[in-house]
């Protein structure tokens, strides 16, 4: 019955819209966590603090300190006449790495022989510490080859020619951005459906539509389809704010990406439903929500990458739909991906979409009669 | 003052007790749910990129290729796949089964025979950044290795002018877990102080008990002070468990006394049970005081504490932002105590901030606590 | 009731005045409300859902701060020392603020703990509350597994704690069964004439204000009227009445509602109970006979609210001349139906039928099974055992037109709260399939039979219940439903409302249409055909009210009310 189904849709979204609260749910926590997230989560080191112990001061020390004063990554913030606040400074966390440049920096090049110089980083953010550590050894790779080049030393055999492709500058917003996308979309779409069966339920409503003439899968496509606009509404906003505020390039087609989109909206609202089936009040439902978007948003990629899990925990991500649809989000806006390329991140999701649509069926049957 | 403080303040303790140990999901939210975020984020959040694959791309064989390749075959942090063309391994790429080139291109030994600075081309998937960044610090560190190896075994003096000397302090193996799961804790003991209190009070209202208990003799201090020590006693447990957890399961090392993290928790588990009585001022049902307590609390503990992403790499404006939020303070304090040990240049500054957050939430909370309905 | 001469009054309000917002509904909750609590005495607060009783519970209590006026307890202002006002009154809020997970002597402990009650003193006081309320057997039982009437007690058990000098009891007999109240009032009396407590007793129930020595009677937020219960009924002296006549009663009582002079007209066993205009009997068709019949307090209620609001002309409804006659078949049948939850016996061997046109009731407490053996019946649970037939169908298993043909008004008269009243009548024609002219034809009707086409745009939440319990009606009869089953229909409304919704059902049982009903109101089984008393799961008695009120007879009882009726059912089966 098409009649039914669309006035449960629209009675579905107007409840929605109409209730303050629910609004500020689609609206508020969105927009804050895009925002927190598309400034404040950041893997991009700039003004990382150091301090140099230059214990020869030369010409030679004093070139190799004005590429670290010029790198924008560091902020020298001081120049160090003794070894004995090194570690002050490091263990206070005022600076996060000390360049001791050594008393023979200045003899040992000149003889040809590798000039000491030592790299003191904290590692108790280990993340920053290989950055920083990393940012580090370019610049001082690159001194030593200039050094090499204007005192007429041999090159090195061979040199690395570095390139980062899909993300040149290497900017942690264009990875973090389109993966909000998939977050909020997931987020939303799961609040939305996993908490309105709960409401009607807590209200009492629940068995009157119960006792109308609808059929239990007419209330499932009734509940299904407002969380499949909803957040594909939201995704759409989420997209644009990526393109237009953030300035990420979408170098894809937008079919590739509605259709990823489609069918993880598809596969999230079928966790929301059967989560619903099972919750007798919101309360349970958020919770249960909770439970499933917490590991979810871990387990996904989102801020850390897959690879780097032990295997079991990998395996266990297949079952996650986030997981495929960040690759294709960051694939279409980054790497240009064409539905093609996405055939092997699109059939997992429509089966977990197909598996979950099916288990909330059951579920909602086995409750309902 | 209506005597008979002692008694009523008594008679509420025994009571919050027998209902923190009739309940079960109180318990759950104090130890279950810690133990279980624990686990989940300590196996599944890893910044440490191992087993990376590469594409190595040989356009033809050669001893220096071999001896330039055959180093990534050694190292732990790659996985090499070999390609005979560059196109194939960029399609490799494309397809994400491999997230680096290294490519010698067919001239490759010929240059560096004749004059050196032959270009190894380094393709890397810039996609995700971080990741980028950590194989690209690999190679060089690797191919750093080479280039000594290489002048060693041909009697030449070293390739490079600098000798550097890296020493990381207290994570030398640079594993991110140690560093991740102590700030975890963080995060977790925010949820379950703020999110526990603020659920405990909300009930109260709910079942109307609240209203029953403000017409006795019953002073709002006494009411706050009824649930703030059996749910800071339960806090400390959670955080305890939390501790074992991080040090027996994860072997995260303890280098700081027991008794400056006890001090530091306790502090904040007051600053967080304090968040927790100011949301249940406003929040008068459950389901909305969850809400509240996990966008004010969980949200800003896990992403502006500086436990996964650092704080230095944040925009000024969010910087100052993150100096509200109490767990910036406390992740600093167990990162240092977990990591570095009694690090009092640390511990004293965010230890006082930490107070000042707890006088304040506490001092918020009772202000507008009203022994009424409106 | 000899008249006491007590100095001060115990509570004393003047001007009160609050309001609040609901939605963008500005509410005034109590407005300028003045009056007096006599001190030993107990204070009847009466009225409505929405009259402002809690409200003022509140306010008294020190909970709220009133926006005007003063409130004065046993001399002390308490807006100016809510605390000292605190520590000498007791109050029992509706729900009885018992802590569920507690058992009974840990309950009493706390509030001994908090109002200062010494422990060299609890054992004594303990053992004459639980011999009071009858709770000595269970003291370690949760408060959670108690039934609605203990409850009830162990609330009232906890603010006695310590014998406060004004007891404050919002609603406590809501929902609880006959017995339970009964003794509620038992131990009211004994505390107000042994202890000479003052007692303030908030109800919905309008019979329970004969039991008050004061009685003040609000309706949103104003004072309706105070005084002795016997002035309320005294100023009817003469203008109630009781008709008899060789026809059916419903057929009565429609002639009578439209009948010139008549202001109220209520069927009460095989008659009609008239109230008049004035105090003389109204010119009367010949073949109805009028008896007198002493006043009672509801009639002195129905007046006031008459006065406010005046019946409007309405002509006698058309009743078929067959209806009644028809043989009817029979619509709904239940055949030892149970149902168990675990171990919790909730619906236990039921067993009944009703018939074409019925009104049919199930009478009982919370608790009692009514709902659960309601949403079997209705296809939203299946039951344990036994058999259930709805108009041929289990509905559970029945197909969607089956239960087209049911129509459904769920307890506090769901509906979607944050549509609009339009939206909602919209709504429940597409989900019971009309469409086209059959849907605006039936739209249109609900808007102008419920007088809610001024009130479409409104959100349904804020409507006052009785527009709540209007649209909810409204959509359950959208699709025009040969079965009607109410759960809870009249819980919370106005006398008038009341009246208005039976006078709707008994037309529609007239047109054939089978009601199912369930009611904690005892009165309202006398406008049943026919009904069953359940209690604890059990049906204790069934039949027509008559036939069941008469069973109660006695010499003590010769003319037994349905609550008389129950007590006797319950003390039988027990």
């Amino acid at each position: 019955m098409f009649g039914q189904v669309l006035a449960l849709i629209v009675k579905e979204l107007l409840a929605v819209l109409r209730d303050a609260k629910s609004r500020m749910v689609l609206i508020g926590p969105p927009l804050i966590q895009l925002m927190v997230f598309g400034y404040a989560a950041t893997f991009d080191l700039s003004h990382v603090p150091i301090a140099i112990y230059d214990q020869d001061p030369s010409q030679a020390s004093r070139d190799l300190v004005a590429r670290f004063v010029g790198s924008p990554t560091f902020h020298l913030i001081a120049m160090l006449r003794s070894s004995h606040r090194i570690d002050a400074l490091i263990d206070s966390r005022q600076v996060r790495l000390v360049l001791v440049i050594d008393r023979r920096f200045t003899r040992d090049l000149l003889t040809a022989r590798p000039a000491p110089v030592q790299v003191i980083v904290d590692g108790r953010n280990s993340n920053t510490a290989l950055l920083t550590e990393g940012y580090a050894n370019t610049i001082l790779t690159d001194f030593a080859l200039a050094w090499q080049q204007a005192h007429g030393a041999p090159p090195p055999p061979a040199v690395l020619d570095i390139r980062a492709r899909y993300n040149p500058t290497l900017s942690s917003r264009w990875f973090i951005v389109p993966g909000i996308v998939a977050l909020l979309t997931q987020v939303v779409t799961l609040l939305v459906v996993a908490l309105s069966v709960a409401r009607e339920r807590e209200t009492g409503t629940f068995d009157q539509l119960l006792v109308t003439p609808l059929r239990p899968i007419d209330i499932l496509l009734g509940k299904g389809l407002p969380g499949l606009l909803i957040g594909g509404f939201e995704a759409s906003v989420i997209i644009a704010a990526a393109v237009w505020w953030f300035d990420v390039p979408l170098r894809g087609g937008l079919l590739p990406l509605y259709l990823g989109l489609l069918l993880f909206v598809v596969a999230v609202t079928g966790v929301g439903l059967a989560i619903s089936s099972l919750a007798a009040t919101q309360q349970q439902a958020l919770l249960g929500a909770f439970l499933f978007m917490v590991p979810s948003i871990i387990l996904s990629g989102f801020a850390t990458p897959i690879a780097n899990m032990p295997t079991w925990v990998q395996d266990l991500t297949l079952l996650n739909p986030m997981r495929y649809f960040l690759v294709i989000v960051r694939g279409v806006f980054l790497e240009g991906d064409g539905a093609r390329a996405l055939v092997p991140q699109y059939w997992p999701m429509a089966l977990i979409g197909l598996a979950s649509l099916t288990a909330a069926g059951w579920l909602f049957r086995k409750r309902v009669t | 003052m209506i005597p008979g403080a002692p008694r009523r303040l008594a008679g509420l303790l025994r009571k919050e007790m027998l209902q923190i140990w009739r309940d079960p999901s109180a318990l759950a939210i104090a130890f279950v749910l810690p133990a279980a975020l624990l686990l989940i984020f300590g196996y599944g959040v890893s910044l440490d990129a191992r087993n990376v694959p590469v594409a190595l791309v040989t356009q033809r064989p050669g001893a220096l290729a071999a001896s330039f390749t055959g180093a990534f075959a050694h190292s732990p942090f790659f996985r090499p796949r070999r390609y005979l063309t560059i196109q194939r391994a960029e399609r490799a790429m494309a397809a994400r089964r491999v997230e680096a080139i290294i490519w010698l291109p067919s001239d490759f030994a010929r240059r560096a025979a004749a004059g050196g600075d032959s270009p190894i081309g380094v393709i890397v998937n810039g996609v995700d950044a971080n990741d980028a960044r950590l194989i690209e610090g690999y190679v060089q560190q690797l191919w750093a290795g080479w280039l000594t190896r290489q002048a060693e075994a041909r009697g030449r003096p070293p390739p490079l002018a600098l000798a550097v000397q890296p020493q990381v302090r207290f994570n030398p193996a640079v594993d991110s877990r140690d560093y991740l799961v102590p700030g975890l804790i963080a995060v977790i003991m925010t949820l379950t102080g703020a999110l526990l209190t603020a659920l405990v009070i909300a009930r109260e209202w709910e079942r109307g008990t609240m209203e029953a208990l403000m017409v006795t003799r019953v002073t709002i201090r006494e009411i706050l002070l009824a649930k703030l020590v059996p749910y800071f006693l339960l806090g400390m447990g959670g955080m305890a468990a939390s501790v074992m957890i991080a040090v027996f399961l994860f072997g995260v090392p303890l280098r700081g006394s027991i008794w400056v993290l006890t001090g530091a928790s306790a502090l904040f588990m007051l600053a967080a049970l304090g968040m927790g009585l100011l949301i249940s001022g406003f929040a008068r049902n459950q389901f909305v005081a969850g809400q509240i307590a996990i966008i004010t609390t969980f949200l800003p503990a896990f992403i502006l504490s500086g436990f996964v992403f650092d704080i230095n790499a944040m925009p000024a404006a969010v910087r100052l932002l993150t100096h509200i939020v109490a767990a910036r303070y406390f992740v600093a304090i167990l990162q240092s105590v977990f990591l570095a040990g009694d690090v009092w240049s640390v511990i004293l500054p965010n230890a006082l901030a930490l107070a000042v957050m707890a006088v304040v939430f506490l001092g918020l909370a009772r202000a507008i606590a009203r022994k009424r309905l409106d | 009731m000899p008249e006491r001469a007590d100095p001060a009054p115990a509570l004393r309000l003047e001007a009160v005045r609050h309001h609040f917002r609901l939605g963008k509904r500005a509410v005034v909750a109590l407005d300028a409300v003045t009056a007096e609590a006599a001190a030993g005495r107990v204070t009847g607060l009466i009225g409505p859902d929405g009259a402002g009783k809690t409200t003022l519970m509140r306010l008294i209590a020190g909970l709220l701060r009133p926006q005007s006026g003063r409130i004065a307890v046993l001399g002390t202002d308490v807006a100016a020392d809510p605390l000292a006002v605190q520590a000498r009154l007791g109050y029992m809020p509706q729900r009885f603020g018992l802590y569920e997970d507690l058992g009974v002597a840990e309950n009493l402990d706390l509030y001994a703990d908090l109002q200062g009650v010494v422990p060299s003193e609890r054992a004594a006081r303990y053992a004459e509350l639980l011999h009071m309320t009858g709770l000595g057997p269970f003291t370690s039982r949760m408060a959670g597994r108690l039934s609605g009437g203990m409850k009830q007690k162990l609330g009232l058990a906890c603010t006695l704690v310590r014998p406060p000098e004004l007891l404050l009891l919002d609603e406590p007999t809501v929902g609880v069964d006959p017995v339970s109240r009964r003794e509620l009032w038992q131990i009211i009396d004994h505390l107000t004439r042994a202890a000479g407590m003052t007692v303030l007793f908030s109800t919905a129930y309008l019979d329970e204000a004969e039991r008050c020595d004061h009685v003040l009677l609000l309706h949103e937020g104003r004072l309706l009227g105070q005084g002795p219960p016997g002035d309320f009924t005294a100023a009817m002296a003469g203008r109630s009445y009781r008709a008899t006549a060789g026809i059916g009663r419903r057929h009565l009582q429609a002639r009578l509602a439209a009948a010139p002079g008549v202001i109220d007209a209520v069927i009460q066993g095989g008659g009609v109970r008239v109230v008049t205009a004035a105090p003389a009997p109204p010119p009367m068709p010949r073949d109805i006979t009028l008896r007198p019949v002493p006043a009672r307090f509801e009639d002195g209620f129905v007046a006031r609210l008459r006065e406010r609001t005046p019946l409007a002309p309405r002509a006698a409804p058309v009743i078929a001349a067959s209806a009644g006659a028809e043989p009817a078949g029979e619509v709904i049948t239940v055949a030892h139906l149970t149902r168990r939850f675990g171990s919790f016996v909730a619906v236990d061997d039921v067993t009944f039928s009703v018939a074409r046109g019925e009104i049919f009731g199930l009478l009982g407490a919370n608790g009692a099974g009514k709902s659960t053996t309601f949403r079997m019946l209705c296809g939203l649970l299946p039951p344990t055992a036994g058999s259930l037939r709805v108009a041929g169908f289990d509905l559970r298993y029945a197909a969607a037109a089956a239960r087209g043909r049911i129509g459904y008004m769920a307890q506090k008269f769901s509906l979607y709260g944050d549509l609009s009243v339009g939206q909602n009548l919209r709504f429940f024609a597409s989900a019971y399939r009309l469409a086209g002219a059959r849907r605006r034809a039936r739209i249109a009707w609900a808007e102008a039979e419920f007088e809610l086409a001024r009130l479409r745009e409104a959100t349904a939440r804020d409507l006052p219940l009785g527009y709540k319990q209007r649209l909810a009606l409204a959509c359950a009869l959208m699709h025009e439903p040969d079965i009607l089953f109410l759960d809870e229909p009249t819980s919370g409304v106005d006398p008038l409302a009341r009246r208005e919704f039976w006078r709707r059902i008994t037309e529609l049982a007239e047109r054939g249409v089978t009601v199912l009903v369930t009611t904690h109101f005892m009165e309202e089984a006398e406008y049943c055909d026919r009904l069953v008393i359940m209690a604890q799961g059990r049906v204790l008695a069934a039949g027509e009210p008559e036939a069941i009120k008469a069973a109660a007879r006695s010499p003590a009882l010769p003319d037994p009310t349905m609550e008389d009726a129950f007590i006797a059912v319950i003390g039988k089966a027990a």
